[in-house]
């Protein structure tokens, strides 16, 4: 497939705000059980005001994937039947929920709604996070379904491609978080990294699963199927068209095997060895800068990861297009 | 319930874009806007089609075949485009199974050309919309046609009558005589679409000859005893003579 930049920015930057939700969140969750300081409302406040941010650059990128932006409404009607249409809605229901749980720390707003019988106090704030963890898991699954619901997309038609869009979400955004923790709360930017560096290996064991998965792949379709002729050889002469056509340039990178190769390992150090390095080495010393470049250089590798994920998809319609004639 | 689709004849397609000719003709000057085309006369030109004709080569030379292959939607009757389209721009009409585009409801997100398997659907890059073969869903019910005019526009213009058209869904129907005899198949079959356009294999028309049946075994003369003349061994006429 040839990557869409609108959809690869709007992944990553979502996937960030919802890590970074979710970061703040578990930390407000530790604090709930005593288990970390409770921090300042302006800490979560803020933070989920940077979410926002993220999720809403995400947005923004997303209309320029489309033809007719003005007619994006549109798109929440079909939630019954696609994916898409269903993270058409989980995204502003995410948004706005992450925009309650900013405003409700921010106005210092959490009356005590219950409480459980070990003497936990439930407050608005817990509850507007818990609602906001579920919509940004919801998310998460909307976005890796579009693209594993596929099945003839073979290299996403995988559990896989969900894990992997929340567990590299989450890692960029607990690494956000920690960079943030590291200039608004100091004492909790090594929890957040911890995190991080957890996720971040998860992270990389599920894309090397999916690496591994897809390079194994044997495609189903080929030119015997596709025009139905048994014979062992089969060339096409000509594709019906002397010039290009929108089957020429939507389904393929148009970039060389080997640049696909150097890809691989570009990626792969830049979104899990250098932030993992950086993540660790600042576990017990936290310094802003380096969690700082942690992030922009994990952020800068979901690019090159986003973009390697959908060159990689090999689609069967390529079979009618290979000779120009 | 009626399903209209194409049978394609393999067999007899020759290849000579008759049918590509006239889809653009008739498609670009409806009321639904033109298909638009990019640089024509220029480098590198590209356009909106709703049907192509590729070329196959079957086999090495001198045991080849040349395959002319006309491709289309084939309007599937599980088509994978229409549930994925977030808007509900693309959808299968219910009484006849044309799969279609509402190019009012469509915003040009490119989704659904991703979940066909088959590259059917082309995005028009002037209107920015999703763009796909409606079957001439304008000609085929318009009563000011006469009859034999209302049928696509590409049925209608093939030379050699490799295109059928018709109501798979009716075993009497001309297109379903044709797969069931002729041995219709579908596209990609692995994919469960289940294409409602078929296409025609190449076939050899070919009659097995004994040695045997060579010879009249009740010719007269060998009931008579004769032998017939001239003898097999010796030359016949047309050994001697140029007619």
């Amino acid at each position: 497939m040839k990557p869409a930049f609108s959809v690869i920015f709007l992944t990553t930057l979502i996937g960030a705000g919802q890590g970074l939700f979710l970061a703040l969140y578990t930390q407000q969750s530790y604090a709930l059980f005593d288990l970390l300081p409770h921090q300042s409302d302006q800490f979560y406040g803020y933070g989920s005001l940077l979410a926002l941010c993220l999720l809403a650059g995400g947005l923004v990128a997303s209309f320029f994937h489309l033809g007719h932006p003005e007619r994006a409404w549109r798109s929440a009607a079909q939630w019954r039947t696609s994916w898409l249409s269903r993270e058409v809605i989980a995204l502003p229901a995410f948004m706005g929920m992450t925009f309650l749980y900013g405003v409700a720390h921010l106005a210092h707003w959490h009356p005590v709604l219950t409480t459980l019988p070990g003497g936990l106090k439930i407050d608005l704030t817990i509850v507007l996070g818990g609602i906001d963890t579920l919509l940004a898991f919801t998310l998460f699954v909307c976005t890796g379904m579009i693209y594993a619901c596929l099945r003839f997309l073979r290299e996403w038609h995988s559990p896989l491609t969900i894990i992997n869009y929340i567990l590299l979400g989450g890692a960029s955004g607990f690494t956000l978080a920690a960079f943030y923790a590291a200039v608004a709360a100091p004492d909790q930017a090594s929890f957040f990294a911890g995190w991080a560096v957890i996720i971040t290996l998860l992270g990389l064991a599920g894309r090397i699963a999916s690496l591994w998965r897809n390079a194994r792949l044997r495609p189903k379709s080929s030119l015997q199927t596709a025009i139905g002729v048994k014979h062992p050889r089969i060339v096409q002469k000509t594709q019906g068209a002397m010039g290009g056509s929108f089957n020429t340039r939507e389904f393929f990178h148009g970039k060389s095997a080997a640049f696909m190769r150097a890809l691989k390992p570009t990626f792969l150090v830049l979104v899990f060895a250098l932030p993992l390095l950086l993540l660790v080495s600042s576990l017990s010393q936290p310094a802003a800068w380096i969690l700082g470049m942690a992030f922009v250089v994990q952020y800068v590798g979901l690019l090159v990861e986003r973009w390697y994920f959908f060159a990689e998809a090999n689609h069967p319609q390529n079979l009618y297009y290979q000779t120009i004639g | 319930m009626t399903q209209l689709a194409l049978v394609i004849d393999l067999n007899v397609c020759v290849g000579c874009h008759a049918c590509v000719t006239s889809c653009k003709e008739w498609n670009t000057s409806g009321s639904a806007g033109p298909l638009c085309d990019e640089r024509p006369y220029d480098e590198d030109p590209t356009g909106t089609f709703f049907n192509r004709v590729q070329t196959f080569e079957v086999g090495q030379f001198p045991n080849m075949e040349t395959v002319h292959f006309p491709k289309s939607c084939l309007h599937c009757e599980d088509p994978p485009c229409v549930p994925v389209c977030p808007t509900g721009a693309s959808y299968k009409r219910k009484e006849d199974g044309i799969v279609l585009v509402d190019y009012d409801k469509c915003i040009g997100c490119k989704y659904c050309s991703w979940a066909c398997p088959y590259g059917a659907r082309e995005i028009d890059e002037k209107q920015k919309v999703m763009k796909k073969c409606t079957l001439c869903v304008d000609r085929i019910y318009d009563q000011s046609l006469a009859e034999i005019d209302r049928k696509p526009s590409c049925v209608k213009a093939c030379p050699t009558s490799a295109r059928l058209f018709g109501d798979i869904h009716d075993p009497e129907s001309e297109v379903s005589r044709a797969i069931r005899e002729e041995g219709g198949y579908p596209l990609m079959p692995e994919w469960g679409t289940q294409p409602a356009n078929h296409y025609l294999p190449r076939r050899k028309t070919k009659i097995k000859i004994h040695k045997d049946e060579l010879e009249r075994a009740d010719n007269p003369l060998k009931v008579d005893g004769k032998l017939p003349k001239p003898s097999k061994s010796e030359p016949t006429l047309d050994d001697f003579t140029t007619w």
